[in-house]
């Protein structure tokens, strides 16, 4: 059964996290989910524009919320989670202060369930175990699902904000070895990583010290601005705490690729800053 | 004897103006500290979470708007889920981040370098609609600090050795992505009155 549904890959996607976006749009194909890219998308104002002026972080992110509505599908799936927070406080205003924004015509109409959960719910554990075609045994793994895929759980819909499990099941379902931790919704930093890179690799450096002493050997990640924090300065975070650091970074999408067989798993892998692959060869994983 | 009460009437009109645009009710919060406790970016902040409120409640604007974190805050959101009067502090932030551009102390930011961040991000947006990431990290690296200390510093080895592999592994376009409909966004910018220069 083939079920189309509303996407919004987000500027990061198209960039800095294009392996995200390449490996989710693969892996949702192939487990039944096509993902209909919404036409002419448009920022979703990221941190910057609700840092400026509250009505222009809503109505900027509400186009794409009315680009979603004219589409008539049902769902939408927002990998990035900073665009898919975003998104969900456009949904949220328009619900709570509709006479604010009158100029917009937007009423709840498209459900956007956060990524992880709709790999989790809606394609089920069970079609992705019975797509498993190579068993990711002995990869030890953290779950790192970062802040705003949960949070505010006023706005994302989230029930276990604190400790959230579903990214640990599907990861498990791949046969990995999740190891539990608890700094699962620590944050990376975000765009800090940008203006101010000293506190960024204070956060991270915090984060690979915490899955290394848990066991990890790797960081699954859902989120491509914790994927760009977590695994492109990992070499000058290692400089400056005088550890070496060299601990890979996957996006949860690409470890479902490489178990139900993806082909073009090496070309995303490719694009990391951080080395994946020597790590899968290792474990005979690829 | 009579206890005295406080209306919102009674506060300073900065006071009220955060309360009405973050639509928080910051005048609930007893100070427990669950905010600071967990946030994540306390090393780096002159004013603690908890300090920035009671300084709101108290009137001090000169003292939070020239802050330094209400820069910092990363709108990682965790005070916000903890808090016991269910204070949305990001939200409070972000009305702070606003009042601090709309008024005098515009000239007075606290951490001119992520001002300056969120300025060049919109300004790509502003101009193609959607993010060039490439350009914005540029400019705001540039910009965020004095640009001669970029130079004598080295930081422009570092970005250029950041750069070079992710332009080579794809992560970096040459050029923009833009959108078809940029005259909409424009528009939105236009209505918003947005395009200041720090």
């Amino acid at each position: 059964m083939n079920t189309k549904v509303s996407y919004y890959p987000g500027c990061s996607l198209r960039g800095t996290g294009r392996e995200y976006g390449e490996s989710a749009e693969a892996v949702f194909k192939s487990l039944g989910t096509e993902l209909v890219e919404l036409p002419d998308w448009s920022c979703c104002g990221a941190s910057s524009a609700h840092s400026e002026n509250k009505g222009l972080a809503v109505e900027i992110a509400a186009r794409n919320l009315i680009l979603a509505k004219e589409s008539g599908l049902k769902d939408m799936v927002i990998p990035c989670s900073a665009c898919f927070q975003r998104t969900k406080v456009a949904e949220y205003e328009l619900k709570e202060n509709p006479q604010a924004y009158p100029d917009i015509s937007y009423n709840s109409e498209v459900n956007i369930p956060d990524i992880v959960s709709f790999v989790h719910n809606k394609i089920g554990i069970e079609a992705i175990k019975k797509n498993v075609i190579k068993k990711l045994t002995g990869l030890k793994v953290v779950s790192y699902y970062g802040c705003l895929i949960s949070r505010h759980p006023k706005i994302t819909g989230a029930g276990n904000f604190e400790n959230p499990t579903e990214m640990d099941t599907i990861l498990e379902a791949l046969g990995t070895e999740v190891i539990d931790w608890g700094y699962k919704t620590d944050c990376c930093g975000g765009s800090l990583a940008i203006s101010q890179a000293e506190i960024m690799q204070k956060l991270v450096g915090n984060l690979y010290d915490k899955a290394l002493e848990a066991g990890a050997e790797c960081i699954a990640v859902c989120c491509p601005l914790c994927h760009a924090n977590l695994d492109m300065y990992q070499k000058e975070i290692s400089k400056r705490f005088k550890k070496n650091y060299n601990t890979p970074i996957f996006y949860f999408t690409e470890l479902i690729g490489l178990a139900i067989g993806e082909k073009d798993i090496i070309k995303w892998l490719k694009r990391h800053l951080t080395d994946p692959i020597k790590l899968l060869k290792e474990k005979n994983l690829l | 004897m009579k206890a005295d009460t406080y209306k919102l009437k009674d506060f300073s009109s900065f006071t009220k103006d955060i309360i009405n645009v973050s639509g928080e009710k910051i005048n609930n919060c007893y100070q427990c500290r669950k905010c600071t406790a967990g946030c994540p970016i306390t090393f780096a902040m002159d004013i603690l979470p908890h300090q920035i409120i009671k300084y709101i409640q108290l009137g001090f604007e000169e003292k939070v708007l020239t802050s330094k974190t209400i820069w910092l805050c990363a709108a990682c959101e965790t005070c916000g889920t903890r808090c016991p009067n269910e204070i949305d502090l990001a939200a409070m932030m972000d009305a702070l981040r606003q009042r601090a551009l709309a008024t005098q102390y515009r000239n007075r930011i606290g951490e001119k370098g992520t001002s300056v961040f969120h300025q060049e991000f919109l300004s790509s947006v502003k101009s193609n609609g959607r993010v060039y990431e490439a350009m914005m990290m540029a400019k705001s690296r540039m910009r965020s600090g004095h640009f001669l200390t970029y130079l004598l510093r080295g930081d422009w080895i570092a970005d250029i050795k950041l750069f070079i592999p992710m332009l080579l592994k794809g992560k970096m376009g040459m050029l923009p992505h833009r959108i078809r409909n940029r005259k909409e966004i424009k528009k939105l910018f236009k209505k918003f009155a947005i395009g200041r220069k720090v």
